[in-house]
């Protein structure tokens, strides 16, 4: 475990969560979740978690974005709140 | 700030808080001596399971054999959930993909090298994820990750030459009978061996049918329950994402 690293990642991971809680446009905010995937995706690797990470790369980061995209094109857009 | 948002906010941090508090009590990283590495159940899965099961990757061993109820109902959850997407969504009566796409649904200039781009890297893909599910025996991978992923290629394809020609690939039909050919290859494999004697899922027994020792016999049953998961998981993880895409019409698509 490599603590510089996981911090640097831990931050992006908030970074990430907020920007996806507080975007307006839901296209982005999609993107982003698959980027905050990504980063756990990360995360698991390094601390030796491979079988998780490889899941969380496959289906957080892949399947599960591009499903909620398609969703975001057939429904709403814009968030209202 | 209105009085519900005030609340929620307090909740949220107040649980926060509590959480934060008790990640105190957690072991640190990688404690050999903590409950979770130290306990009796560990130390067997760690000392005993190469020589119960011959799979050098311990997690495969642990999800296909010994926690395989976990992983059939695990299966079972994604099939459900496939199915109940379908049912809300999907038009209920059978749609026949079209063989060209209809002027007004999604007929929009497709892109010719990103189609090109995508007819050469599907087969890797493919290749990859069979590769990943026959190997999780000795690398990370498995059911799962190579079933999503031979499903994403098939959402690639859907993606860049449209719906109706991925669907002409995997119709609706065939994906719903391979869904549940998967439950049915974990299950069947389960009730295989309380047909032998043995418990549900007791893969030991198969030695009769597959031929070998029992600890072969096990090595060899978690390829074939995973071949079961990746069926059902490409096909769920597809037709979420046909259902979805098209507002259940199965046609049109992004």
């Amino acid at each position: 475990m490599i603590w510089s690293f996981d911090i640097i990642i831990l931050i992006f991971l908030v970074i990430t969560a907020v920007i996806a809680l507080t975007v307006k446009d839901l296209l982005a905010s999609s993107m982003v979740l698959g980027i905050y995937s990504f980063l756990i995706c990360i995360l698991w690797a390094e601390m030796g978690a491979v079988d998780v990470a490889f899941t969380e790369a496959a289906v957080g980061a892949g399947v599960s974005t591009v499903i909620m995209i398609a969703t975001v094109f057939q429904t709403a857009r814009k968030s209202k709140d | 700030m209105k009085p519900m948002k005030l609340a929620a906010l307090l909740t949220v941090i107040a649980t926060g808080g509590l959480l934060l508090y008790a990640t105190s009590d957690l072991p640190d990283w990688g404690d050999p001596l903590s409950p979770a590495n130290a306990g009796d159940l560990s130390t067997h899965y760690i000392q005993d399971s190469r020589d119960d099961t011959e799979v050098p990757n311990l997690v495969t061993a642990v999800l296909a054999d010994y926690r395989g109820y976990d992983t059939m109902f695990e299966t079972v959850v994604i099939f459900v959930a496939g199915l109940g997407i379908l049912s809300i969504l999907g038009q209920g009566k059978r749609v026949e993909p079209l063989a060209e796409p209809v002027a007004s649904e999604g007929n929009r200039e497709r892109d010719m090298i990103t189609i090109t781009t995508c007819r050469l890297v599907v087969p890797i893909i493919q290749i990859f994820a069979l590769y990943v599910i026959a190997h999780g025996h000795y690398s990370p991978g498995g059911g799962f990750q190579g079933g999503v992923m031979l499903g994403a290629s098939f959402i690639l394809i859907a993606l860049t030459s449209g719906l109706p020609d991925a669907l002409k690939r995997m119709s609706q039909e065939r994906a719903i009978f391979l869904a549940g050919l998967g439950v049915l290859i974990y299950a069947g494999t389960g009730l295989l061996c309380m047909a032998l004697g043995r418990n549900f899922l007791d893969y030991e027994i198969l030695h009769k049918v597959l031929g070998g020792t029992g600890v072969k016999a096990r090595y060899d049953s978690m390829l074939i329950v995973e071949i079961g998961v990746a069926f059902t998981v490409m096909a769920i993880m597809f037709i979420i994402y046909a259902v979805l895409s098209s507002k259940g019409r199965m046609r049109g698509g992004l």
